[in-house]
């Protein structure tokens, strides 16, 4: 597939569209004939599901995913002698971690942003070399089981085109096993004033500005909890931003209580020293046990207050402090994006910070056979614990299909161990920033705590005290929270705190207290797909949209 | 340091769009969020029930807080669309869909 005829036609096209500049001399990208065509890598022209779904054969592995987990489950595959596809919906792969510029921005520094660069360019060799599939802008919205060894990914393309008749297409591709690889998403703590522009996601402003070379101001207060903060902050300063205040709610103080999860992970005081050399370098302090606790503004933000916290994270009176920025970037941490095998009744468990991951048999194999599962999705631990772990179970996938043993054995029993001394950082890590219960003080009556559906904390609390809501779900059927686009991914949290607290600090053998989300579908479906899939198998390569619905209308209110 | 000279991206050629009628310059390969950004644009849709401003939030694809309308198509996350020479990107009012509205 890389520097066939077609891709060269395709470059043609797409230059005279304007897009394309002659290779320099100086571009990293030059020796590579399909890389400055960000959808070049998506081999289109050789993508057997196109023109005849379910007529090819099925692929050994589907990956869904092609950050760190991801890749390296493919790439190891695929060298493993395994017929894989990487699906992603990206136009190009790195998932969040390794997200960069694309190709056509003609970067030739796209490590700048990045501290461990030339792994993700191994990674991306080896695809490019291997036999692997890449099916990126590819949005899979559900897994389908038809027996042990058939299941079926259906996806949508992104882009619809500008024009009239160019819809999405619906793709389904077939495999014998299949690795979710699908990552992690932030968790948002709503305070009044999150919703002005300006306040962003602190993994978002990090998005943006790893792909898209773009800042959402140029004084940009960074906030919330975890390490991730660091990185962001790091990026932003790195990228030309001030950044006035880096802002932790909790304390590092609970890694103290972890030496031996800390001394066995070098890479990660590594990665901590990198983080601390940028923000040394423009003097930035991280100060903990501090908040946001309300962003101010008319038509964005033009300041916050911030607040000293009790170890609960309840704000001190007395302490707030007004200071200005142009933008806010906040986050309190990641929660694993499992809702594709929680809509197949993959087993759960609780993470030491009360969120959701899935439950995985010591071979990274979820509860459903042939379905595994890697790197944030099992618990969040960073990109060399995915890394680690999509190795791990392309190993076992491929000795599943070939009835082999794996080999090299040795390479799987020190993969399984460093896999378990990352998981005991991980859970070091969740329980140091985990949400204390204080922070719902930071609500007034009136803070929208679901941005789509825009209902305000005090309805929530309303359907909590009179009408008798005990849980999430009540609270979602009596209020709307988390009906709306983005399915309860951002409001999702704070409305189970909300509902039955206490929402953290759940020790990991304990119950859950709340039920994961499930969501049938992972992204919005056209009705018109959904009502193609019972006419029979064989169906034409598009699905045209009925005239009267609007193509790229979210679904809304869709139980769930 | 401006963050297309951190990470030595060529400048040219960029494009233009236009949103609600002022053309703005795009780099190949950024998404509408980051064009509109880069212009200091932080807002392009408000919200249903409030009529609130809004922008990109999550920057992933995931809040759905981006939506806008491109090329006459309203509710497209504009952190995932890459801006394309040409593109006409309208601020979204409530549902996208006037007609439909009560």
């Amino acid at each position: 597939m890389p520097g066939s005829r077609s891709d060269a036609r395709r470059l043609g096209d797409r230059a005279a569209e304007g897009y394309e500049t002659p290779p320099s001399e100086h571009d990293p990208y030059a020796h590579d004939p399909y890389a400055h065509d960000p959808h070049a890598h998506d081999p289109y022209e050789h993508d057997p599901c196109e023109h005849t779904p379910y007529e090819h054969d099925p692929y050994d592995l589907a990956v869904i995913g092609a950050g760190p987990a991801g890749l390296a489950g493919a790439v190891t595959a695929a060298e493993l002698g395994l017929s894989v596809a990487l699906l992603d919906s990206a136009p190009q792969p790195g998932g969040q971690f390794y997200r960069h510029p694309a190709p056509a921005t003609h970067a030739t520094r796209p490590e700048a942003l990045h501290h461990d660069w030339p792994v993700f360019t191994d990674l991306r060799d080896r695809l490019r070399t291997g036999d692997v599939t890449c099916l990126f802008d590819h949005h899979v919205w559900t897994v389908t089981r038809e027996a042990e060894n058939d299941w079926t990914i259906h996806a949508l393309t992104a882009d619809p085109g500008p024009g009239p008749g160019e819809e999405q297409r619906s793709t389904r591709v077939r495999a014998r096993a299949v690795l979710l690889a699908t990552g992690s998403y932030e968790r948002q703590l709503p305070f009044p004033g999150w919703t002005l522009p300006g306040v962003v996601g602190a993994g978002g402003a990090q998005a943006m500005l790893k792909s898209g070379l773009v800042l959402p101001g140029r004084r940009v207060i960074v906030a919330g909890s975890g390490p991730l903060l660091l990185a962001v902050a790091g990026s932003l300063v790195t990228a030309g931003a001030e950044v006035p205040e880096l802002l932790e709610a909790s304390s590092y103080f609970g890694y103290a209580r972890h030496p031996r999860a800390l001394a066995t992970q070098p890479h990660k005081l590594t990665e901590g020293a990198h983080h601390a050399k940028a923000l040394l370098r423009h003097r930035v302090r991280p100060r903990t046990r501090h908040a946001v606790t309300e962003a101010h503004g008319k038509d964005r933000v033009e300041a916050v207050t911030v607040s000293r916290l009790d170890h609960e994270w309840r704000p001190i009176p007395g302490t707030e402090r007004r200071i200005d920025c142009d933008a806010l970037a906040v986050g309190h941490g990641l929660i694993p994006q499992i809702d594709l095998a929680t809509g197949l009744g993959c087993a759960t468990r609780r993470t030491p910070d009360g969120t959701h991951a899935l439950a995985l048999s010591p071979l990274q194999e979820t509860s459903l056979r042939g379905l595994w599962s890697a790197g944030e999705t099992s618990g969040v631990g960073g990109a060399q614990h995915a890394l680690g772990e999509g190795e791990l179970a392309a190993l076992a996938v491929a000795s599943r299909l070939t009835g082999r043993r794996p080999a090299p054995r040795s390479r799987l029993r020190s993969l399984r161990r460093r896999r378990d001394r990352m998981n005991a950082f991980a859970d070091a890590m969740a329980v140091t920033h985990a949400p204390g219960e204080g922070w719902t003080r930071w609500l007034s009556d009136d803070t929208d705590v679901c941005r789509c559906e825009e209902v305000p904390a005090d309805r929530i609390r309303e359907a909590i005290t009179e009408y008798g809501a005990r849980d999430a779900r009540s609270v979602k059927l009596l209020t709307r929270a988390g009906m709306g686009w983005c399915q309860g991914r951002v409001c999702g949290w704070a409305v189970s705190c909300l509902s039955s607290p206490p929402c953290a600090t759940a020790p990991p053998e304990a119950p859950p207290s709340t039920a994961p989300d499930r969501r049938p579908l992972a992204t919005p479906v056209p009705l018109g797909v959904l009502a193609n899939l019972t006419t029979p198998e064989r169906q034409p390569p598009t699905t045209p949209h009925p005239p009267d619905l609007p193509p790229h209308h979210p679904t809304e209110g869709q139980p769930s | 340091m401006k963050p297309t000279e951190l990470v030595g991206a060529s400048p040219g050629p960029t494009f233009t769009i236009t949103f609600d009628g002022r053309q703005l310059d795009a780099l190949p390969g950024q998404s509408i969020a980051a064009v509109l950004w880069s212009a200091g644009v932080l807002t392009w849709r408000t919200t249903r029930g409030g009529r609130q401003p809004r922008g990109a939030f999550c920057g992933i694809g995931q809040c759905y807080d981006c939506l806008a309308t491109v090329n006459g198509r309203p509710n497209r996350r504009a952190c995932l669309v890459t801006a394309r020479p040409g593109d006409t990107v309208t601020t979204q009012e409530g549902s996208g869909h006037a007609g439909f509205e009560k």
